[in-house]
């Protein structure tokens, strides 16, 4: 199946590399400020609604009721499922105003409205049965990122709750409660590198109020949100059968995948909150924007083999660098 | 670092017990104001001088920030400025709530124990305890007559709160309730020293693990703004004086000179630069050991100087 790609999609796609050497760093900068990119720009707003927001959010819908285990609060997240439910529509309403509402009665109850998919309610800040569902599954039943809820306990955070549907060859059910260190424990090169630790130093002095944010990449096969450990019989098999198709389906199959992750202290709970939000752009619409097709076939070309083998590319990755650097589109 | 100041209007003062002010501020247009998590304090401009001040009103959806100053007539003289210059109306600049002593949301029982102003940020924790529907556990001691807060602390924690004017009493009474704890309880503490050294004392003997006792630290977290300092650039062969407040990083930019750099928080390694003359206040999280103890290179966005200068090749 070919579906040709809205024009937003390339003109607002974050793309990850800025040197044609790609290594991992504690690659964190200041949140909502535009990224100029050699075809657009991205990062203006904290939550990206774009042409995909009805489709994703069904996709949501079903993988939620087809597996719960995608969806999980541990009682003493509570308190910031709701923080999290509240910051969002708060965010909604900063990001996209003519859309969102968000409203205080005088009794102190809360009125919310989403335009775009029609929905409205009231509640009570705390109180569970005022709410169509759990906090954290109603809001993010509304927007594109995932979202991921870190405690953070004798100096260190745990990932004790959160919504994640579109997981990058990872499973929250199996990490749910585990430590960020213990989480990021099978990349290679980030523990020896200080990178992970450094990340971890930084998001426990991350203050309310400053947000930040990050980029992180893949690849994928098809435009396939859900690639979680739970569906790898579905998806894993792809990465064979890829090496035998033509070179005009391997453009159009092979995505690169880029995520933006928002990091967030939550201003009232306290605890942190990643943003999970998953850009896909086929290799033969990524080679249109022609720095992007030179620089992207020269950091895959370069990616040494035990990171291509973790983000779970090494058998496609070369003729992915070849591709890119064969397949010239636009004028340079 | 930046530190984007708002601009609060005082919109009521309030003396609830002698040498007590209470300040209620507001957004100038009556907005709302960025929410808090419990435990946050507020860092004021008192007439030049940074003081930090506990917010004792609810974060959730703040409408004013209320904080309440006790005048040390012998400190720096911020709250001196508070009690006797500042007045209904005036403007005063404020740094947004920054959080360093938040409560556990696992905790089985928030025992919190206050002595004399340190009463501030277990008020703003009894807020988010009865949101939540949390055990407490209130142990708060006064001088007689000067108990700020006592109504709310009542009216917080009911019959779960103990109030003290003896100071004996109250230590006999710390002994025994400190062994008298569920397990999973947490401990949070705030008021003066010899107090939160007594507090911390008793529970460690008691076999309380430090991971459940916790106090507030004012400047934890946060990096305070630093002594000023100048820089000589060999290269450029100029000089600049970095004032305290402004990072290393934004004088280089505000004098023209480019250094590479993303996270201005210490962590990433972007604006690393080389020192070759003074000695560098490292405080970042990125360079090892013994590049800090060599003193041959910084990170300028948020190190600092030990002495009056540095010199760097840019």
């Amino acid at each position: 199946m070919t579906t040709s790609t809205p024009y937003e999609l390339v003109r607002d796609f974050p793309f990850p590399f800025d040197k044609d050497q790609y290594r991992y760093s504690t690659n964190v900068q200041a949140a909502l400020r535009p990224m100029r990119t050699a075809a657009g720009a991205w990062g203006t707003t904290m939550l990206d609604i774009d042409t995909e927001y009805e489709e994703e959010l069904s996709a949501r819908a079903e993988i939620l009721a087809a597996d719960p285990t995608r969806h999980s609060v541990l009682p003493h997240m509570r308190s910031a499922a709701w923080d999290t439910m509240l910051t969002l529509m708060r965010q909604l309403c900063v990001d996209y105003p003519k859309a969102m509402r968000l409203t205080r009665n005088h009794d102190g109850s809360w009125r919310w409205e989403n335009r775009r998919l029609g929905d409205a309610c009231e509640f009570v800040y705390g109180d569970d049965s005022t709410l169509p569902d759990e906090p954290l599954r109603y809001i993010a039943r509304q927007v594109q990122e995932d979202i991921v809820l870190l405690d953070q306990r004798n100096d260190t955070l745990f990932a004790d709750a959160g919504v994640v549907t579109f997981a990058a060859d990872w499973s929250f059910g199996f990490d749910v409660g585990m430590s960020f260190l213990e989480i990021h424990g099978p990349v290679p090169r980030i523990r020896q590198e200080g990178v992970i630790t450094r990340a971890h130093e930084f998001l426990m002095r991350l203050q309310p109020h400053q947000p930040y944010r990050r980029t992180n990449w893949t690849m994928t096969i098809g435009r396939r949100l859900d690639v979680s450990t739970e569906r790898y019989p579905e998806w894993g098999p792809d990465r064979d059968r890829i090496q035998t198709v033509d070179d005009a389906a391997f453009g159009g199959l092979v995505h690169l995948r880029v995520e933006v992750q928002h990091l967030v202290r939550l201003p009232y709970s306290g605890a942190i909150m990643f943003l999970i939000r998953t850009y896909m752009l086929p290799l033969d619409q990524l080679a249109t924007v022609e720095p992007w097709r030179v620089r992207a076939a020269a950091a895959l070309a370069e990616l040494p083999e035990d990171m291509a083998d973790y983000k779970g590319i090494i058998k496609y990755k070369d003729r992915a660098a070849t591709w890119l650097s064969t397949h010239q589109v636009a004028a340079p | 670092m930046s530190w984007a100041t708002m601009k609060l209007v005082v919109a009521h003062i309030d003396e609830p017990v002698p040498g007590i002010r209470s300040l209620w501020l507001r957004a100038p247009g009556g907005t709302s104001l960025p929410p808090f998590v419990p435990g946050s304090h507020l860092t004021l401009d008192c007439g030049g001088k940074r003081n930090s001040y506990s917010l004792t009103n609810d974060g959730l959806d703040p409408q004013e920030y209320c904080v309440s100053v006790l005048h040390v007539r012998d400190g720096r003289g911020g709250s001196r400025w508070v009690h006797e210059q500042l007045a209904v109306g005036d403007i005063v600049d404020v740094l947004p709530p920054r959080s360093a002593f938040a409560p556990h949301h696992r905790a089985r029982r928030h025992l919190l124990i206050a002595g004399g102003i340190g009463v501030t940020p277990i008020v703003s924790h009894l807020r988010s305890a009865r949101r939540w529907g949390q055990d407490v556990q209130v142990l708060y001691s006064f001088r007689e007559n000067f108990g700020a807060h006592v109504e709310d602390v009542l009216d917080l924690a009911g019959l779960n709160a103990e109030l003290y004017t003896n100071q004996d009493e109250f230590c006999a009474r710390l002994a025994t309730v400190l062994r008298d704890q569920p397990l999973g309880a947490h401990l949070y503490v705030c008021g003066p020293s010899p107090m939160i050294d007594l507090v911390l004392g008793i529970a460690t003997a008691a076999g309380w693990p430090a991971s459940r006792l916790h106090l507030e630290r004012f400047t934890n977290g946060a990096l305070d703004p630093g002594e000023p300092f100048a820089v000589t650039l060999t290269k450029s062969e100029r000089s600049l004086q970095v004032a305290s407040g402004t990072s290393l990083l934004e004088a280089l930019e505000s004098a023209g000179i480019d250094v590479p750099n993303l996270c201005r928080r210490g962590f990433c390694g972007e604006c690393r630069i080389p020192v070759i003359g003074g000695v560098p206040l490292h405080r970042d999280s990125f360079l090892d050991t013994a590049t800090k103890e060599s003193g041959t290179a910084m990170m300028c966005c948020v190190s600092r100087a030990a002495g009056p200068s540095l010199e760097v090749p840019l």
